[in-house]
């Protein structure tokens, strides 16, 4: 699975996008969330407050209960802020 | 025909204006739009993120959208990322139509999506650091005038 992450998430974690083997029990884009808060205080500071997010599927606005598969592009950002 | 492009480079609205007028055929009107960054509250810079293909496809939707609302024979949106400093140009809209009041209305219609709902996000640096600017309500009154009743 390909993530990207944009704006003060990416700033947070560290880095703009990432590989990830998806673990087995991963289905939703809320357990992904879930598993990557765990993943070091850079993931944590990011994705305390899944209220502030957004994502994406690839590259389609998704909800995070959409459902994801080990191919899928999820990206992480806050709400938008216009031009 | 549209055209929609993302760039970190600077754009020549002139070279812009022709191209719509060169692409769109029996044109009887070309509004345009260039925005450019202001330095509000000593603003020093900002830089804007976004999200390659995903931004196209959102401002495309709304180019599409507003092909459905008025009769335009040619748009084209360039809008400019990474990071600018006051007076740096940073947005045009054109659209071509054969009269007028579409025109207007049209490039008023993608400015007002753009400015507000656009999918890029902005750090702004002043004296003393950087910060990214938070979203703004989602029913800001520019957009809300065009929805319906």
């Amino acid at each position: 699975m390909k993530l990207l992450y944009f704006a003060w998430v990416r700033q947070k974690i560290g880095r703009s996008e990432e590989e990830l083997n998806l673990p087995a029990g991963i289905t939703t884009v809320a357990s992904l969330l879930d598993y990557l808060r765990r993943q070091g205080p850079g993931y944590e500071a990011a994705f305390q407050k899944p209220e502030l997010l957004r994502c994406a599927v690839n590259q389609e606005h998704a909800r995070f209960d959409a459902r994801i598969g080990p191919n899928d592009e999820v990206a992480f950002f806050p709400p938008v802020t216009g031009g | 025909m549209s055209e929609i492009r993302i760039q970190r480079e600077d754009f020549d609205p002139g070279i812009e204006i022709a191209a719509i007028q060169s692409t769109a055929g029996d044109v009887g009107a070309i509004a345009s739009f260039i925005g450019i960054v202001r330095a509000d509250d000593k603003m020093q810079a900002m830089t804007l993120d976004h999200y390659r293909g995903f931004a196209e496809r959102e401002i495309a939707a709304h180019v599409a959208e507003a092909r459905t609302r008025w009769p335009l024979l040619g748009v084209r949106v360039v809008h400019r990322v990474g990071r600018l400093v006051p007076g740096e140009r940073i947005v045009f809209v054109g659209v071509a139509s054969s009269h007028r009041g579409a025109a207007f209305a049209a490039a008023e219609f993608l400015m007002d999506y753009l400015k507000t709902r656009a999918p890029f996000w902005k750090l702004e640096e002043r004296e003393g650091g950087a910060t990214w600017v938070e979203a703004r309500g989602s029913d800001d009154e520019s957009v809300k005038r065009w929805r319906d009743p």
